[in-house]
């Protein structure tokens, strides 16, 4: 799930424009907790089910799923970590001294865009169990469009709370999700055992057929498989990419006293994105098998499997996951608009998230988009990678007092846009998977960077 | 006060998910889990908030 981990509070200053001194570092505890809870979120909802509409067979499921995370978990620990404990600078600033501020308000555009839509799926998550109560349609699978006026209405209202939340009130709802966080994955892991036992089988081989039956009902008969082994190990590895190979968290693993810390990220891979995935698979398997149901709408797939609290759990997931999105998306649409309020900018971001969660399809694409959105911004990861390594030799004193070149440097945005652009190309016109792309489009930017940059003085 | 909000709150997360492995045991009948859920879940949601509002009011106190 591309949900992005809240920094560890520290006491005072944030430290956004200095390294983190050594009494603020947080212990190991601290990030074994986030990680679990913040990738534990509304979207997970989505994308478990969605494995079973593309046909994935179970076997790719717990072995891809399991070789992706580990995956992932490998590069917030060997890739991230390491430049994040010795630096101790949030990516935004680490970015800065590279490739200059203006070229930073460029990412912030690219990242915002990204997460108001992100958090649209969101709403559109939250949205589907706030209709439960009123007997409201919800649309299905196949549609685009909103398929009612109350729907519509539904999610305007719970975008304006999530939008006037974000704006006024994120403290209070950031510690209310991590209050959240431990009952929620308890949540996930009864919807999945108790979907388990709706699914009435008694070995591995009886789980395969029901699954199988599942996908092929699904699929009005065809049981096809659109994704396969490699294409769940790419998914599972890259769906954080902005984070780990993107270096995002950075602005996470600076305050960790150890890079070791960075282990702490399999809390988050194996209990969101692998039982909790597997978990709401599961509810949608049963859902097929006990109502002819196929529609993987979050909230009645919730209300059958554990009732109420399997909606507030909707809910509260996808408003708790939704609320940072947007606050982060406003930060970063504020930075382009120093002098526009937050709250405004906020409110607008809202506003905007709102009206893509009014259309179903950006949550029902969210495998795709969500490969889309580490093609985008993962490769700024490399530009950081290759930098550290080849330009400061992994000296932090060199980075701290660096000045960029330029405050915005070209051979930076080239690095960044040339790989992007054709995998753009390649995802857009010739319809390959966009979760394929977030490796060849990090090593080839960092290889353009070091190229670009041999004879360029970036250092101080 | 403390110390029972914690205990309320551990019993609400007990009482989310044990319901749930009674049902895949055959104890349990699903209606009788939805139920113990949901009062699992206020228990939770009550109780952890004003314990966390506990230890931001009486840091030192643990």
């Amino acid at each position: 799930m591309p949900d992005e981990p809240t920094p560890p509070q520290s006491s005072g200053s944030e430290f956004e424009r200095e390294p983190v001194p050594q009494s603020e570092l947080k212990g190991a505890n601290k990030f074994w907790g986030m990680y679990a809870g913040e990738h534990c979120a509304g979207t997970e909802f989505m994308i478990g089910p969605l494995f079973l509409l593309n046909g994935v067979s179970l076997v790719n499921i717990f072995l891809g799923l399991l070789v992706g995370n580990l995956l992932a978990v490998l590069s917030w620990r060997f890739l991230c970590a390491p430049i994040a404990t010795k630096a101790r600078l949030t990516l935004y600033y680490h970015l800065e001294k590279i490739a200059g501020d203006k070229l930073v308000i460029l990412y912030n555009l690219a990242n915002g865009i990204l997460f108001c839509f992100l958090a649209g799926a969101m709403i559109t998550v939250s949205a589907t169990a706030v209709g439960i109560p009123f007997n409201i349609p919800m649309p299905t699978v196949d549609s685009i469009y909103p398929n009612s006026v109350p729907f519509v209405l539904i999610v305007l209202a719970v975008g304006a709370v999530i939008a006037v939340v974000a704006a006024k009130g994120y403290e209070t709802v950031a510690n209310f999700a991590n209050i959240a966080s431990p009952w929620m994955i308890l949540v996930f892991a009864a919807c999945g055992i108790i979907a388990f036992k709706q699914l009435e089988v008694s070995d591995w081989g009886a789980l395969q057929d029901v699954w199988t039956e599942s996908i092929a009902f699904a699929q009005a008969g065809k049981g096809e498989s659109t994704m396969g082994f490699w294409s769940v190990v790419f998914f599972g590895w890259f769906c954080n990419a902005a984070m780990h190979v993107g270096m995002s968290d950075l602005s996470v693993f600076r305050f960790a006293k150890k890079e070791s810390y960075g282990w702490a990220s399999a809390a988050g891979m194996y209990v969101g994105h692998y039982m909790a995935w597997i978990a709401a698979a599961f509810m949608l398997a049963a859902q097929i098998k006990l109502t002819q149901d196929a529609n993987p709408v979050p909230g009645p797939m919730a209300n059958n499997v554990v009732g109420l609290a399997g909606i507030i759990c909707v809910i509260l997931a996808g408003w708790t996951t939704a609320n940072p999105t947007i606050y982060r998306a406003g930060l970063a649409f504020q930075a382009i608009m120093p002098k526009v309020s937050r709250v405004k900018v906020t409110l607008v971001t809202g506003f905007i998230a709102t009206i893509a969660g009014v259309f179903p399809a950006f949550a029902w694409k969210l495998l795709g988009f969500v490969g889309l959105y580490g093609t985008i911004l993962a490769p700024i990861g490399a530009i950081i990678f290759f930098d550290w390594y080849f330009h400061r030799k992994g000296d932090a004193t060199n980075l701290h007092n660096a000045q960029p070149a330029s405050s915005f440097s070209v051979p930076v945005l080239l690095a960044w846009v040339i790989p992007v652009g054709v995998a753009l190309y390649f995802i857009q016109v010739k319809g390959i998977s966009a979760w394929y792309f977030p490796l060849p489009c990090w090593i080839a930017c960092g290889l353009l960077f070091l190229a670009f940059t041999r004879k360029s003085s970036v250092t101080a | 006060m403390e110390l029972v909000l914690k205990i309320l709150g551990r019993v609400g997360l007990a009482l989310t998910v044990l319901p749930s492995i009674l049902f895949l045991t055959g104890t349990l009948q699903l209606g009788t889990v939805k139920l113990v859920m949901i009062i699992g879940t206020v228990l939770w949601l009550v109780a952890a908030p004003m314990v966390q509002k506990l230890n931001k009011e009486h840091p030192a106190g643990g």
